[in-house]
């Protein structure tokens, strides 16, 4: 089997075909995550929004033949379930927290419910682009198969960074996050941008559980996300609501949970649970790295939980 | 005073559903029927090990006179105890089945201890005459039987030699699959090996797909799993364009290209049996346990890939495991490390309680238990 014996640095590859085929998920929540907190909100009640874009995705595919059409109902879920927060976190004295985690337990439970009859049909898959035609080492074939979403996400991180510092849109969106005062100064109404970042913001995580239930690992039942929803939103403190950081910390995440498998699959068996525990432990380092006492929460907007 | 009042409330309903029980009695002439309940721990509908025993149930639901009442998604907690309890109460059952390991200690013993007229017999666990009361039981079958016939075809058709198997935990049952395994596929490919990959758990479907896709970059062409359900395993590989081999159901419908054989539960055949026992007013057997020549597991219908060759090598294997001229584990065996772990001259037959407690993985498979 020559070609295919590439020893050991079959493990970076590993770790890079990874990240490509495990991060999307991260992409799409983290942004949806920055985009909301950036407007003075948070809203932890996403990884329900994965679970619920996830299972809408899944049976309107499988329904309607069609997984793009899948993608695209799942981002209408996400939109609605972010604009229920939205709406529900306007609402005098109501804790956005708790409106989050109230959320995400509906948004599970919910789509456990309804997701019953999709768990055991097939639906049909999003398919992927080969991008390494080019290469004789199918290792490399098999690490470039792209999923289109994957490159939506990365654009996606781009454009949100850009739009944030670049538009008066952008500007409206981090004035109500940073100082209420000044949002109302230039007369923009906070509580329609909020409502209108966190839906978009749930429109994105909608679209990540798609990702999962249509492309990788490509089915629906319930324990598809195992907390994927909420690592996401815990990234976007460590890349410091900075669009372009989540990416890049998706990126990560995604190539540390290919660690474990990638060092078995090389004959480096000893301590495989700790090697599974590397995105949890990679999550504290990096927390522990970049907090200190002198220059904490960088970056954080400044409205964000602010106690009403 | 609220003591006496939640007395009398309680016997009033005690006597209003005596009275109705009486009723019922006295009304219907037919014979009351059997009532069985099922506990699942996950999705009955999961391509896997819950809905293998899912399957049986609904064969049971046509018998005349039986009843079955399940309930899935019951995690291993005091919850099974309240779904045993509402059965018991609220159907009726007098046989229950809580099909999923953590259920057995302390639960279902909580429970036998509890309500002495019923009948509970638990999935897997080991039971035993000593220690655990007369209405519980336990029964299994040896599927790695199966996984040893499974292997043999994988074996046959791998090009590369390199075979896979995802596990979620390297606890004596599943360690004992990967060795019948690689056992059947060296048998009749001495050079072939078995990568694992162990995720560390029961459902972890990104892990899953990812311990696939590395192993099939390692060169990996036939590849099967030992997780709850192989739905994603199996649809990865099938993807990519290699052979696979299924788990506890038929999956040949996810992969009808790779798909060669598979290790099924056959769990129908200990139901039926238990429950007719009950009807004749007896008892079921408290230590069952069982495989191909009981039917208790069977191998998948094979896939367009498997070679008449490998097919004949499976029956002939088949044929000594039913007729009991032969036998999986046996002297000498090494382990992937070298030592000798079945010593030359010792022959272990599958009701071997030795077997029950194996932690090593054969010389041939690569990857390690911790």
């Amino acid at each position: 089997m020559d070609g295919s014996d590439l020893g050991l640095w079959g493990v970076p590859l590993a770790m890079l075909a990874g990240a490509i085929r495990v991060s999307t998920p991260f992409i799409f929540v983290s942004l949806g995550e920055c985009l909301t907190e950036r407007s003075g909100r948070i809203n932890l009640g996403l990884e329900g929004t994965l679970m619920m874009g996830a299972m809408t995705a899944y049976g309107t595919a499988l329904l309607s033949g069609s997984p793009w059409l899948g993608v695209l109902v799942a981002a209408g879920v996400g939109l609605m379930l972010g604009a229920l927060h939205a709406a529900l976190c306007q609402l005098p004295k109501v804790n956005d927290i708790a409106t989050g985690i109230g959320l995400m337990l509906f948004g599970t439970g919910l789509a456990f419910f309804l997701g019953k009859p999709y768990i055991q049909p097939k639906a049909p898959n999003l398919g992927a682009l080969d991008l390494g035609a080019w290469s004789s080492i199918p290792q490399v074939q098999q690490a470039l198969q792209v999923n289109p979403l994957f490159l939506i996400g990365i654009v996606l991180a781009f454009a949100l960074a850009w739009a944030l510092k670049n538009t008066r849109w952008g500007l409206i969106v981090r004035l109500a996050g940073e100082s209420v005062d000044a949002a109302l100064a230039i007369g923009a109404s906070v509580g329609r941008v909020r409502l209108l970042a966190t839906a978009v913001g749930g429109a994105f995580a909608g679209i990540g559980g798609a990702f999962l239930s249509l492309y990788y690992p490509g089915s629906w039942n319930e324990g598809l996300s195992s907390g994927q929803g909420l690592m996401a939103v815990a990234l976007v403190i460590f890349a410091r609501w900075d669009p372009i950081r989540c990416l890049w910390a998706s990126l990560l995440f995604g190539a540390a949970g290919a660690i474990s498998p990638a060092l078995q699959s090389v004959g480096v068996t000893q301590g495989y649970y700790l090697f599974s525990a590397a995105p949890y432990v990679l999550t504290l380092a990096l927390m522990i790295a970049t907090c200190s006492p002198a220059r904490s929460l960088r970056g954080a907007p400044a409205e964000l939980g602010a106690v009403k | 005073m609220i003591d006496r009042f939640n007395i009398g409330r309680r016997a009033l309903l005690g006597g209003a559903a005596s009275a109705a029980a009486l009723g019922l009695a006295g009304g219907a002439q037919a014979q009351k029927p059997l009532v069985v309940g099922f506990i699942y721990v996950g999705p009955r509908d999961d391509y896997g090990y819950n809905q293998a025993h899912a399957e049986a149930a609904a064969v049971l639901k046509k018998m005349a006179g039986v009843k079955v009442v399940e309930e899935e998604k019951v995690p291993e907690t005091v919850a099974v105890e309240k779904s045993m309890e509402s059965m018991i109460n609220m159907d009726g059952a007098t046989l229950l089945f809580p099909t999923s390991f953590g259920y057995f200690d302390p639960h279902m013993l909580r429970m036998a201890a509890k309500y002495p007229k019923v009948q509970f017999r638990h999935c897997g666990g080991l039971w035993n005459k000593a220690k655990n009361p007369m209405n519980t039981g336990s029964y299994f079958g040896y599927i790695d039987e199966a996984q040893y016939l499974a292997g043999i075809v994988a074996g046959m058709t791998t090009k590369s030699g390199k075979l896979g198997f995802v596990a979620a935990k390297p606890i004596p049952q599943v360690l004992r699959n990967i060795n019948a395994f690689t056992l059947g596929a060296r048998s009749v490919n001495p050079k072939a090996t078995t990568q694992v990959i162990f995720t560390g758990d029961w459902s972890l479907p990104v892990k899953e797909a990812e311990a696939t896709n590395s192993m099939i970059a390692q060169g990996v062409d036939v590849v099967t799993c030992h997780v709850d359900s192989p739905k994603v395993v199996i649809e990865t590989a099938e993807r990519a364009g290699i052979y696979t081999s299924g788990y506890h159901t038929n999956q040949a419908k996810l992969a009808p290209k790779g798909y060669l054989t598979g290790a099924e539960w056959q769990w129908e055949k200990i139901y039926v049996d238990f429950v007719e026992t009950m009807k004749k007013g007896g008892v079921p057997g408290n230590f069952v346990r069982g495989g191909l020549k009981e039917g208790y597991v069977k191998t998948s219908p094979f896939g367009p890939a498997v070679s008449d060759a490998a097919k004949a090598k499976v029956e002939e294997a088949r044929k000594g495991i039913v007729g009991g001229s032969f036998a999986i584990f046996k002297g000498p065996l090494k382990d992937n490390k070298g030592n000798t772990v079945i010593a030359a001259g010792t022959t272990y037959t599958q009701t071997e309680p030795v077997l029950e407690g194996m932690n090593y993985l054969v010389e041939g498979v690569l990857g390690a238990t911790s």
